[in-house]
């Protein structure tokens, strides 16, 4: 599988995806800069790091939406090519269209940094294959800004197409206000695009491909990507 | 020509920070504050002459950028 990772002012976790991306596919992704206007050949994946982006300036994500390389993001996301947006990358993928809806200032006004479990969505996806429908995975979020808000009429494509990737949950798989760590509408984590071929979401699966730093849960993301590409 | 965008969540969007600044407010003792709702005001010099080009202008820079118009309401004024 051919990666390549966005790199914009600010992203600072584009190490990060991109170890996970050699450790589970065996190949380095290229690092992309910002104010390239076209991906290299042959890119099978577009990843939006996290990071802070312009310095969360203007809105997160909104400026990094508007950068020279997006144009090539999304003709590659129109051609069906694969797009993985984590966390700031969920954010600019929204801005940029990719994705409907927004994320706002998490609820409780705090910057969010810790383990959370969350439910697997559908599982016939390029992301999710190596997973289990239901299952409960647990990574590491951290975010100030990861609460997901749309329209009413964009909520219910999402439920009625089953567009929502990820949500939000306790140990038990149990959804809830107590387990929802930024006020996100219907505990949404992570969401798809209408042909499946672009996942957002706020948690990190990047954090945990590797036991020594404490989880393995994340590593199926990439498996499924590997799989599927 | 000059412009000023001011750019306001819309109503029924929840504003934390607006919330915070409503519980600064009380904690300081300054009484009647009902509630506050925070936005962002853009001051802009224009190269444009023309009014209806200028008003364009920056209806096409709030729809592009300067807004969100998913939760955002912005408003132009031509300010001379």
């Amino acid at each position: 599988m051919k990666s390549a990772v966005i790199v914009f002012p600010g992203s600072n976790r584009e190490r990060d995806v991109g170890t996970a991306l050699s450790s589970v596919t065996g190949r380095e992704p290229a690092y992309v800069w910002h104010a390239e206007t076209a991906l290299p050949d042959g890119t099978d994946l577009v990843v939006l790091p996290g990071g802070f982006s312009y310095g969360d300036y203007l809105r997160c994500g909104a400026i990094a939406a508007r950068a020279p390389v997006m144009d090539a993001v999304r003709a590659h996301a129109a051609r069906g090519g694969l797009v993985l947006g984590i966390c700031n990358g969920f954010q600019i993928a929204c801005e940029a269209g990719l994705l409907p809806g927004v994320l706002m200032r998490n609820v409780n006004r705090r910057f969010v940094c810790k383990r959370q479990h969350l439910k697997v969505g559908r599982t016939d996806t390029p992301f999710t294959s190596r997973y289990r429908a239901g299952q409960v995975i647990d990574v590491c979020i951290a975010h100030g800004e990861g609460n997901y808000v749309a329209d009413a009429a964009t909520m219910q494509r999402l439920q009625d197409k089953d567009l929502i990737a990820f949500r939000y949950c306790d140990a038990d798989g149990e959804v809830s206000d107590a387990a929802n760590p930024n006020g996100s509408i219907n505990a949404i984590a992570g969401i798809y695009s209408e042909k499946l071929n672009v996942l957002g979401l706020m948690p990190h699966p990047e954090n945990f491909v590797d036991a020594l730093v404490g989880g393995t849960d994340g590593r199926g993301l990439f498996e499924s990507l590997a799989k599927a590409a | 020509m000059k412009a000023r965008v001011t750019v306001t969540l819309k109503s029924g969007v929840l504003d934390p920070q607006g919330k915070a600044i409503e519980g600064a407010l009380a904690s300081l003792g300054l009484e009647g504050f009902a509630s506050v709702r925070q936005g962002k005001v853009f001051d802009i010099d224009l190269d444009i002459n023309d009014q209806g080009t200028a008003e364009a202008a920056l209806k096409a820079a709030c729809e592009k950028l300067l807004a969100n118009t998913v939760v955002e309401n912005y408003r132009v004024e031509l300010v001379g």
